[in-house]
């Protein structure tokens, strides 16, 4: 399905920041903004949802601990008991470095592999984008329009705001 | 929220624009590989022939290629492996324990700061691989149930953490980097002419286009695996410096250990940071991004970590003949005077007197001096592995199997080796990846720019100057606001 966008670029992300605030006051619905960098106060801005990465964190670490308590306590205690050192079986305090490094190894893969997924960031041939610039210097504003949108108000409205340009493009698959 | 004072120096100097940061950056991705890149990557692979000329001597022929005794049963191997694991740590602090300080300088070094642990730990982990004698048996060493029946690992073991610690440490950094460098990679793809750039460039960007919903969660990624790698690096060397101090030798059992091989490791990595930042800066001609402020702030660190270490090495020989155990004291007065007397000098002159000309400021702010001191200190510290590690081995309980050591050929090999391995490795990635992260040093780039005071030049004792907003990356009618980032 194709998609038509109107794009808004600007050339400062303070201009931009105040701008996504006043197009949204203004009613326009911003279909998604790109920037070189990230800029703070966006997500305000643009009504954007605190992540909940950090709990999904917080539980994958919790399970690497607990798979890391069974392994050493399992084996260690259960399945192949063996006398290290006139030591218990289950020494508890020899057990930390690798209950800490398991946490730390499950909580970090578990969460960026969960950010990879969720963001649907993965490798791909080619890599469309709207404004090849808003990687390198410029900040681009996309408002998904259609043939019903007034696009001379739409671009004085991104214009009166600071855009020093507004284009239009279309995408088949975005 | 943050105040950038007035007369804080800037973070990037030339008065660049966000379009003149990519430029930068991308300049030798994207041009023809030049001569000095070339001859240096000749060099590196002729050290990389070494090394697997060494490898293959060691695989065909067995251990007994090494110079390693009865006595001293660990010696260059262990000494490699601890040096580059302590190199790698710099990385880590630059890019984790810099970003939850809020120190923004970090932006223009981390990128290559975290390379560096990335290619020491490979470096590192050939050595124990290699010393098992049958590396491609080398899985294990992790929890697999034997083939006899349920026999496990041992767990109590520091070699056994060591292993967890290491493969924790490599992959989570892995990861970091990796996730780090994926809008930089974007960037590269947008701007990529040559058809084969275009779909290189496009498969490591993982699609990504810097969309704010992206950038949110990316921010909260970092800040998390930043928060997290600290206590990860702090215990992995902590690790590391168990695989001696949980053991009875003298000279090694000490509870210093610990925090005294996590100040050397930070030591010895930002030596190492120093000596490739102040080649890098120069052939990419990148002295704008990383400054002579940068260089200075790194020696600080390199001051307080070596002073560290200095006090630790006096403590160590106050507690010998604090706890009034004779095989203790012999092992320390053995260390100073005994046979590897020079080895025992060589470490103190170069890790506890070197440091502390920084305290110096015209030896601070010099480049020249500056790199002199970075590699004595990456000698001093593989010193000061080799006398904990060979010095306390070599005269053991029984005189009758006193022994020296003395590395063999192949010993030299693999060392000089790794080094190919690790120049090899961080030649590739400076020149197809981005040296800088593009992203962050331009999301520092504004108030630096606008608020900064002007750059002066080379003299650090310039007076700070109000200049007028510059217009070029920043329409003037942008509002300038100290408090506007972060």
């Amino acid at each position: 399905m194709t998609k038509r966008f109107a794009l808004g670029i600007f050339d400062d992300e303070d201009v931009l920041l105040h701008a996504v605030e006043n197009v949204r006051e203004a009613g326009v619905k911003i279909y998604e903004v790109f920037t070189p960098f990230p800029i703070h106060g966006i997500d305000d801005a643009l009504g954007i949802e605190r992540s909940r990465l950090p709990i999904a964190a917080f539980f994958f670490g919790l399970t690497g601990l607990c798979f890391a308590l069974w392994l050493q306590i399992y084996t260690l205690g259960f399945d192949w008991p063996m006398i290290i050192g006139g030591k218990p079986h289950i020494a508890l305090p020899a057990f930390i470095p690798v209950s800490f490094e398991l946490t730390v190894f499950f909580c970090c893969h578990g969460m960026v592999i969960t950010f990879y997924t969720i963001s649907k960031l993965y490798p791909r041939w080619k890599t469309p984008v709207l404004d090849v610039r808003s990687t390198d210097d410029k900040f681009v504003m996309a408002i998904e329009v259609n043939e019903n949108t007034d696009m001379v108000k739409l671009s004085q409205l991104l214009r009166d705001n600071g855009a020093s340009e507004v284009n239009q493009k279309e995408m088949s698959k975005f | 929220m943050q105040h950038v004072s007035p007369v804080r120096e800037p973070l990037v100097t030339g008065g660049k624009t966000y379009h003149d940061v990519t430029q930068d950056v991308c300049r030798q991705v994207e041009a023809a590989p030049n001569v000095r890149w070339m001859a240096a990557l000749s060099v590196a692979l002729v050290l990389l022939g070494v090394f697997f000329y060494s490898v293959y001597r060691t695989l065909w022929y067995g251990i007994g290629e090494w110079g390693l005794n009865k006595t001293v049963g660990w010696a260059w191997d262990i000494t490699n492996f601890v040096w580059w694991v302590g190199i790698g740590h710099a990385g880590t602090l630059i890019s984790a324990v810099l970003l939850l300080f809020r120190q923004k300088w970090r932006t223009s070094i981390n990128r290559a700061a975290e390379a560096m642990t990335i290619f020491a730990v490979i470096c590192a982990a050939m050595f124990p691989v290699l010393h098992m004698g049958r590396p491609w048996l080398a899985y294990w060493v992790f929890p697999f149930q034997n083939t006899f029946g349920s026999l496990w690992v041992n767990f109590n073991s520091p070699l056994l953490w060591d292993v967890f610690a290491i493969s924790t440490y490599f992959t989570v950094s892995l990861v970091f980097w990796y996730t780090g460098l994926v809008p930089d990679f974007a960037t590269i793809r947008d701007r990529a002419k040559g058809p084969i750039a275009k779909v290189a460039y496009s498969l490591l960007s993982m699609g990504w286009k810097g969309s704010a919903k992206h950038w949110s969660r990316y921010e909260t990624v970092s800040l998390i695996l930043a928060g997290v790698s600290t206590p990860l690096v702090l215990s992995v060397h902590t690790i590391v410096s168990m695989d001696f101090a949980t053991s009875v030798v003298p000279g090694w059992h000490t509870t210093i250990f610990p925090p005294y091989f996590v100040a050397g490791a930070i030591f010895s990595g930002f030596a190492m940071v120093l000596t490739l930042m102040l080649i890098t800066r120069v052939v990419f001609k990148l002295e704008d991004y990383i400054t002579i402020e940068h260089i200075a702030l790194m020696n600080k660190i390199m001051m307080v970590t070596g002073s560290i270490v200095g006090v630790a090495y006096i403590t160590e020989f106050f507690i010998a003949w604090y706890s009034q155990v004779e095989f203790e004291q012999y092992a320390f007065i053995n260390r100073a005077t005994g046979p590897y007397w020079w080895a025992y000098w060589s470490m103190m002159t170069c890790n506890v007197i070197t440091p502390q000309l920084v305290w110096i400021r015209r030896v601070r702010y010099s480049i020249p001096l500056t790199f002199i001191l970075s590699i004595i200190v990456n000698i001093g510290m593989w010193f000061e592995r080799f006398v904990i590690i060979v010095t306390s081995l070599h005269r053991d309980y029984l005189p009758s199997s006193w022994v020296m050591f003395s590395p063999s050929i192949i010993d030299i090999g693999i060392y000089v080796g790794t080094i190919g391995l690790f120049f090899t490795l961080f030649l590739l990635f400076a020149k197809f990846f981005p040296v800088i992260n593009m992203a962050e040093v331009k999301s520092v780039l504004k108030y630096t720019v606008d608020n900064g005071p002007t750059y002066t030049g080379h003299d650090p004792h310039h007076a700070p100057t109000t200049h007028q907003p510059s217009t070029h990356g920043v329409p003037a009618s942008a509002p300038v606001n100290y408090d506007k980032h972060d």
